[in-house]
């Protein structure tokens, strides 16, 4: 069999017959990996990031902070209503903002606003914000995540597109809070 | 009969199945093992031949489609005749897999069964279980729910947190940027075709080596096991005084797998299925998500690490314990295999079990969660606003319009995140009420821009009262000096509004 070393024709192509199935798979490899990595390539080149619009200016009172919806802008048709995402908006004054995203920056669970406390609340392991996004307590690292805006023709836009995760935070969301 | 028994023959020379399916089932035993305490793992393997049936059918109606999958959920829980009994067995036969597994676990463990030479049929089944922990969870996420929904976001925030490769590691686990259509698919190729498929292959590796090395001896103190010697003594055990599998040992497991598959079906005739909760819609924030039963204990651990300890816990905890589950059987591949002379090795079951029964429980009430609506829906015992003054009463609103209520209890009313108040004036004094309601500390978050000086002042007045009758509030007793009145008057009088 193929213990001795005498050099047979049968010997030759079965080694090329491997060598031939080894060449098809590595052929057929490189599709498969770049198909299962898709979701992966295509965020690195910001690809899932756009601007949406929030609604206009005056929807939100000074001093105020407000549920607000959009549709996340990278979607599929059988996406359903996973792809609404609610934020929180707190207009300080005039054109300065800070949007929040309705995710804990602990395990993301959605937090709610408490107006009368000032404080915002997550249900899942009781991380607490205040009403600037700053950590108040609980077992969250950072303040809440915020999305980049801008003003334009008097509607408020935020750069979004990607679920905010604690490990992801600092490149997705582009600026990083000075104090978060 | 002879008609089948020559059906039979004809087959048998085809196939040549019989000789090698009676080896397998006359295989000689030792007496000691026809036991009540080994029969888990084939009540395991009967519990995931019920899921595997039981799955199949649900696929007939379910929808792994973002958009569809709830609907076609309510559809199999109320239109299709006996879906809701399907969707019942199948999830009651998931938690009762979870115990199973563990169980048997556990029985191996404190048996010895993992030494020489069944070190790969323990290692084989340590990915078992973690295979069948990654069914629970991908299954907890078919059924499409707000819990599923937000637990795909707990998952995503925890795989977020491995070093660098975090951000690609949450873009495969979800299939896009967020969770949508794609996370759900993906979810499901792995929950019906990739899980199940090494499942089957890995449990037919289990099966292969317990069958070659034979079933664990019943664990006598004293006799040790020696690699040199070990498989002579054991050959020699079941020779001398062994049986043959069937029927001397299985009738135990037959009725044992029975009685299980009976307990899954009552079980889900009388709860029923779980869910669906609310539709698993992202833009419903009025949710307090909740993993399922097997994952509780991880919920509570999360709330209990410190901020700085959470991260290394996540990644490295779980390294370190599977580790050690693999190393096991390569460290203590030798030596006693009776639980009565290996106390360490009882003292960690009970530990363990102990501790996962604990923040299981914990989790079923999450004492670390504000009650969102407890500002809003418990009102303040009668007993606490009886007989107060004016300033008091109106602490005691402040108490409630600015959600102390949601973190802080009285009588057992209201969240458990901070401590209850029923007697809190005992333990503060007035200075240190106010400086722990605008300051915060200790978890508790600072409410000096919340609250005005007139709110703060009424706040702690009420706060003072609550005290046990009989029993004076603290006081400071330099104030006394500082005053020169009696502390305890000062104490009790100026918050009442007097100078």
């Amino acid at each position: 069999m193929l213990t001795d070393n005498t050099f047979t024709r049968r010997g030759l192509f079965m080694k090329m017959g491997i060598l031939f199935n080894g060449l098809v798979v590595t052929a057929l490899a490189v599709p498969i990996v770049r198909f299962l990595l898709s979701s992966v390539t295509r965020g690195r080149a910001n690809r899932y990031l756009s601007w949406v619009s929030l609604g206009t200016v005056s929807q939100f009172p000074e001093g105020e902070t407000r549920l607000a919806m959009f549709r996340n802008p990278y979607v599929m048709p059988t996406d359903g209503k996973t792809a609404d995402t609610a934020c929180w908006v707190r207009r300080i004054a005039g054109e300065q903002f800070q949007v929040f995203a309705i995710n804990c920056a602990h395990l993301g669970c959605p937090v709610r606003w408490f107006p009368q406390s000032g404080l915002f609340m997550c249900p899942c392991h009781g991380g607490a914000y205040y009403q600037d996004g700053s950590r108040a307590s609980g077992p969250p690292e950072r303040g809440l995540f915020e999305y980049p805006y801008k003003i334009q023709d008097g509607l408020v836009s935020i750069q979004a597109g990607e679920l905010p995760t604690p490990g992801a935070s600092a490149a997705l969301l582009g600026k990083k809070r000075p104090c978060a | 009969m002879r008609l089948i028994a020559q059906i039979g023959e004809w087959f048998d020379r085809r196939l040549q199945l019989a000789a090698p399916i009676r080896e397998v089932v006359e295989h000689p035993v030792p007496k000691s093992t026809a036991s009540w305490w080994y029969v888990f793992g084939s009540a395991a393997l009967v519990v995931f031949l019920l899921q595997l049936v039981t799955g199949i059918m649900l696929a007939f109606i379910y929808v792994p489609s973002a958009s569809e999958a709830w609907n076609s959920l309510q559809s199999l829980n109320h239109d299709v005749t006996l879906g809701w009994f399907i969707r019942a067995l199948h999830g009651w036969g998931s938690n009762f897999m979870v115990a199973i597994v563990l169980i048997h676990m556990a029985q191996v463990f404190l048996f010895g069964a993992y030494k020489f030479p069944r070190e790969l049929t323990w290692v084989v089944g340590i990915f078992l279980l973690l295979m069948t922990m990654g069914m629970a969870f991908t299954g907890q996420v078919l059924r499409f729910d707000q819990d599923a929904y937000w637990g795909l976001g707990i998952g995503a925030s925890i795989a977020s947190r491995v070093p660098v490769l975090g951000p690609a590691i949450v873009k495969l686990m979800l299939g896009g940027p967020i969770i949508a259509g794609a996370t759900l698919s993906r979810f499901f190729a792995l929950h019906v075709f990739v899980i199940p498929g090494m499942l089957i292959a890995f449990v037919g590796l289990h099966l292969l080596m317990v069958l070659k090395l034979g079933i664990n001896e019943w664990p006598m103190p004293g006799r040790l096991v020696k690699r040199a010697t070990y498989e002579n003594e054991y050959h020699e055990l079941t020779r001398k005084d062994g049986a043959p599998f069937v029927p001397y040992a299985v009738w135990k497991d037959l009725f044992f797998a029975a009685f299980i598959v009976l307990a899954v079906a009552a079980c889900a005739a009388y709860f029923g299925p779980f869910g669906p909760t609310g539709q698993p819609d992202p833009t419903i924030i009025q949710t307090a998500p909740r993993p399922d039963y097997f994952f509780l204990w991880l919920y509570a651990v999360l709330s209990f690490l410190p901020p700085s300890m959470e991260t290394p816990a996540l990644l490295i905890g779980p390294v370190i314990v599977i580790g050690a589950l693999l190393l096991l059987p390569f460290l203590s591949g030798e030596g006693e295999k009776s639980w009565r002379r290996r106390p360490i090795a009882v003292l960690t079951i009970l530990l363990v079990a102990v501790t996962l029964a604990t923040f299981t429980h914990l989790a079923g009430y999450t004492p670390w969660s504000p009650h969102m609506n407890a500002w809003s829906s418990d009102p303040i015992p009668a007993r606490f606003l009886q007989h107060r003054n004016a300033l008091e009463r109106q602490g005691a609103l402040v108490f409630q319009a600015k959600q102390c209520h949601n973190c802080h209890a009285l009588e057992g009313e209201g969240g458990q995140r901070g401590p209850a108040l029923d007697s809190v004036a005992v333990q503060l004094t007035e200075d240190q009420l106010i400086r722990q309601v605008i300051q915060g500390g200790g978890n508790m978050p600072a409410y000096g821009k919340n609250l005005s000086p007139a709110e703060t002042t009424a706040l702690v007045a009420f706060l003072q009262t609550l005290h046990p009758a009989g029993q004076a509030p603290a006081r400071d007793a330099s104030r006394a000096v500082a005053f020169g009145g009696s502390g305890e008057n000062s104490s009790a009088v100026r918050p009442s509004g007097q100078p």
